[in-house]
């Protein structure tokens, strides 16, 4: 027996878990019915620490710090009332025993949710398999939670030294870009003075410019790839703004020091990624900070046993964002990294809504027929979010969103409908660092009586 | 003598290269290299009185946090950005803090004032929650 129910466990407290959380409430489920669980002292994830601008530009139309954004979606789930638990951290998702054999984590699970249900959610999610989440705090201890959906809301990680094979010795001064900004924008320290930074993600990028304003001497950006894995904007206002510079393709070949960090050496790497000899220089310094991309959380989804994406590393869903385990569902970074919350915040919203539908018994009936359309990405496309489409589940609209996989000038973004070209729009530039999306009308789905897949594609300019 | 500037416009995510030529008073002569209005014009603003917003932190003394996150509440010239952050370092608050407070009126007489941008709560146990945290602001404690 559990210690405590929910309808609706959202695990993780960030910007996606509190989107979801609200949306599920102004969908008609009862506040107290939902219950937010956070593993930091605190609700906003990771916006605490991002005190730059630029946030909340399509949400609010004003430009926001990431603490501001964060408390106005705080302030929703207060004046909601919505359970949180904070300090609080999730050590295993499980589907309660007994109903395994209503759920099935394959990948045919969606469908197995529909099962034996009438339009009444509590049927419905017992179909699908009431879930048991395992968390612990220092107040209560280890406690179980019944649950009948989860939506998984755990962000993401960066990519550590240890992932990356970087040569040369281990000592102090050697962070990931995100904990220096901790250190720098929450505990009030600066991680060092003279700075390399590896990787040109957007928090490499931020902190640049918040080192240096700080006082600090940011002597380069070395990023291994052709182009740099951040927003235009980042590197115009936190690189040129200060005369730091970006080189690409270079990477660091050795770092020197000891006890603490004395010198770093970047190469320029040839079209093999691997440095060219010849090429070597070294900046003093007392600092690495590694950029070198995000990877989403996914330790309990892949516990639970949800099908995990090869490209996203996050979980593979359908237009309800649900995984592969019915009632479960996924949205913000741990099902893909993006580069803008705004888009997070909408995102979580329908994972909210869907899960909402779900325990409220408003999904189509079960017994009426289904098509399940898959959407395939292909020709420089890496992935699509989501994976497929049940056509009866499906909004007016639905937005696709995705990925690219180079950089494209006057490249068109294709939908194909099976073999024949549904839409084709032309892109002025397509690039690995700004995501992308594309809207599907249901009407044209449901007019396409025989379509098997959407594909969503790149075309090349002649 | 004519000043040649090159910039990354940033009004959209395709970025193009501009190259803005200015005469001896500094007046715009030419701009090429953009492929929008919108370009000519963040073009013609960075060269002529380029503006950024400023975000940094403040000390707080008794709170349930050792800084704040503040920004200044609008545009301040490009120029004197580090002059604004020499002033902001200066500046301590008492916890509580709250968003929106005014931590510096009027910075350097730009007309734009330093506010905070997080909430930080008054420290009550004596401790320093360097984990994040804003103790007066936090939700009702819910229970198991």
């Amino acid at each position: 027996m559990a210690d405590r129910t929910a309808k609706i466990v959202i695990i993780g407290g960030g910007p996606a878990g509190l989107s979801a959380a609200s949306s599920a409430v102004k969908e008609g489920v009862d506040p107290s019915d939902v219950l937010i669980l956070e593993r930091d002292h605190v609700l906003g994830g990771i916006l605490n620490q991002c005190i730059h601008n630029g946030f909340g530009l399509h949400t609010f139309h004003e430009e926001l710090t990431g603490p501001e954004y964060a408390e106005r979606f705080e302030k929703i789930v207060k004046e909601e009332r919505i359970p949180c638990l904070l300090d609080t951290i999730v050590v295993n998702i499980e589907i309660e025993k007994g109903a395994e054999a209503a759920a099935s984590p394959d990948g045919t699970g969606i469908d197995a949710c529909k099962a034996g249900s009438g339009n009444d959610g509590a049927a419905l999610s017992a179909a699908c398999g009431r879930k048991l989440v395992s968390a612990m705090n220092k107040t209560d201890g280890y406690f179980t939670i019944e649950a009948e959906t989860v939506i998984l809301a755990m962000g993401c990680r960066e990519r550590p030294r240890g992932a990356l094979n970087i040569p040369g010795y281990r000592p102090a001064g050697i962070y990931t870009a995100g904990t220096a900004q901790r250190f720098v924008n929450i505990e009030g320290r600066m991680p060092g003075h003279r700075v390399v930074i590896l990787g040109s993600g957007d928090i490499g990028l931020i902190m640049a410019r918040r080192m240096t304003l700080e006082g600090a001497k940011v002597e380069v950006v070395a990023e291994l790839m052709p182009y740099s894995g951040g927003l235009k904007r980042n590197i115009v206002q936190c690189l040129d703004d200060f005369g730091i510079p970006l080189k690409l393709s270079h990477t660091v070949v050795d770092i020197r020091g000891k006890e603490r960090v004395e010198a770093v050496t970047i190469a320029q790497v040839g079209p093999d990624r691997k440095p060219v000899p010849g090429t070597e220089e070294t900046y003093e310094c007392d600092t690495l900070l590694l950029s070198c991309g995000l990877i989403p959380e996914n330790e309990l989804s892949g516990q639970l046993g949800v099908k995990l994406s090869g490209v996203t590393s996050g979980p593979v869903v359908n237009e309800s964002l649900e995984t592969s385990v019915p009632g479960v569902f996924a949205c913000g970074n741990v099902l893909h990294v993006h580069d803008l919350v705004d888009y997070v915040s909408e995102e979580a919203a329908q994972a909210g809504k869907c899960a909402a539908k779900l325990v409220l018994g408003k999904c189509p009936a079960p017994d009426a027929p289904e098509r399940v359309i898959p959407v395939l990405a292909k020709d420089g496309v890496r992935y699509t979010v989501p994976a497929e489409i049940r056509l009866n589940h499906m909004d007016e609209l639905q937005t696709i969103r995705f990925r690219v996989g180079g950089v494209y000038k006057g490249a068109s973004v294709v939908i194909d409908f099976d073999d024949q070209i549904f839409r084709s729009q032309k892109k002025k530039i397509l690039a690995p660092g700004e995501m992308e999306q594309v809207i599907l009308k249901k009407s044209d789905l449901e007019h396409a009586a025989d379509l098997k897949a959407v594909t969503i594609r790149v075309a090349q300019a002649e | 003598m004519s000043k040649v500037t090159e910039l990354t416009c940033i009004r959209c995510p395709i970025g193009c290269a501009i190259t803005v030529t200015q005469d001896d008073e500094g007046k715009v002569t030419e701009i090429v290299g953009n492929s929008c209005q919108n370009g000519y014009l963040y073009a013609e603003n960075e060269v002529t009185n380029p503006t950024r917003i400023v975000t940094s932190t403040v000390r707080v003394d008794g709170g349930v946090l050792p800084v704040v996150s503040v920004k200044t509440n609008g545009d301040i010239p490009k120029a004197r950005m580090f002059d604004c952050m020499k002033e902001i370092n200066r500046v301590h608050v008492r916890a509580p803090v709250s968003i929106g407070d005014v931590v510096l009126k009027d910075v350097l007489g730009l007309g734009v004032d330093i506010v905070a941008t997080k909430n930080v709560g008054v420290m009550k146990d004596g401790r320093v929650y360097s984990r994040t945290g804003s103790g007066d602001d936090q939700l009702p404690r819910d229970s198991v």
